[in-house]
């Protein structure tokens, strides 16, 4: 990975408390497993940047290299890699997503 | 590219020798599985690492020839002996 695609994954995990590197964006997805984990964090109405991997190869090699996770959607909250799909619709489904995001001091709807 | 069921479970099964392994095709088109995987070898580590641990074993196939595979992972509990 370059070190300008490094920079920029650090500026955006560093910048937005909740980050999620996805395929298209929140209000436009372009895959399903990206769809899945945006629409929980809309449903729990919880503020999130939606950082669009398909803009750049270089980002969307770069983001598996980084967290060494080789699928997309993966989100980050408060800078740590929380997990990809199936890992959060799991902790979504059974609470823990939400105490994640409560003992992060993160306002959502409970 | 699409991977044969059988493929998947082999590769699991190769990397994590106890691993009970229930795999499904879940549009019948070879493309998109779910995989639920319990071994003792995930006994205490965060569910990051656990599924760390399978991609591990399908030998960066992940992502790749196979597009879509949930995983599930389950610790084995029960006597060690």
């Amino acid at each position: 990975m370059d070190q300008k695609t490094k920079e920029f994954i650090d500026s955006e995990i560093n910048n937005n408390e909740v980050c999620l590197f996805m395929k298209g964006t929140p209000e436009a997805p372009q895959c399903g497993f990206s769809m899945a984990v945006s629409n929980i964090l809309k449903i729990l109405e919880v503020k999130f940047k939606g950082v669009n991997v398909l803009e750049s190869n270089e980002l969307r090699q770069g983001i598996k290299e980084y967290s060494e996770w080789p699928t997309i959607p993966q989100l980050y909250i408060k800078k740590e890699f929380v997990g990809g799909c199936d890992i959060i619709k799991e902790m979504y489904e059974n609470g823990e997503l939400k105490k994640v995001l409560q003992d992060k001091n993160l306002s959502f709807k409970d | 590219m699409a991977m044969d069921l059988k493929e998947i479970e082999k590769l699991i099964k190769e990397s994590i020798p106890d691993a009970v392994v229930d795999i499904q095709d879940l549009a019948g088109d070879g493309n998109h599985y779910s995989a639920i995987v319990t071994s003792s070898i995930f006994n205490g580590k965060s569910r990051i690492e656990q599924h760390k641990i399978i991609y591990a074993a399908l030998k960066g196939k992940m992502g790749n020839e196979l597009h879509a595979l949930a995983i599930k992972t389950k610790e084995k509990n029960g006597s060690k002996n």
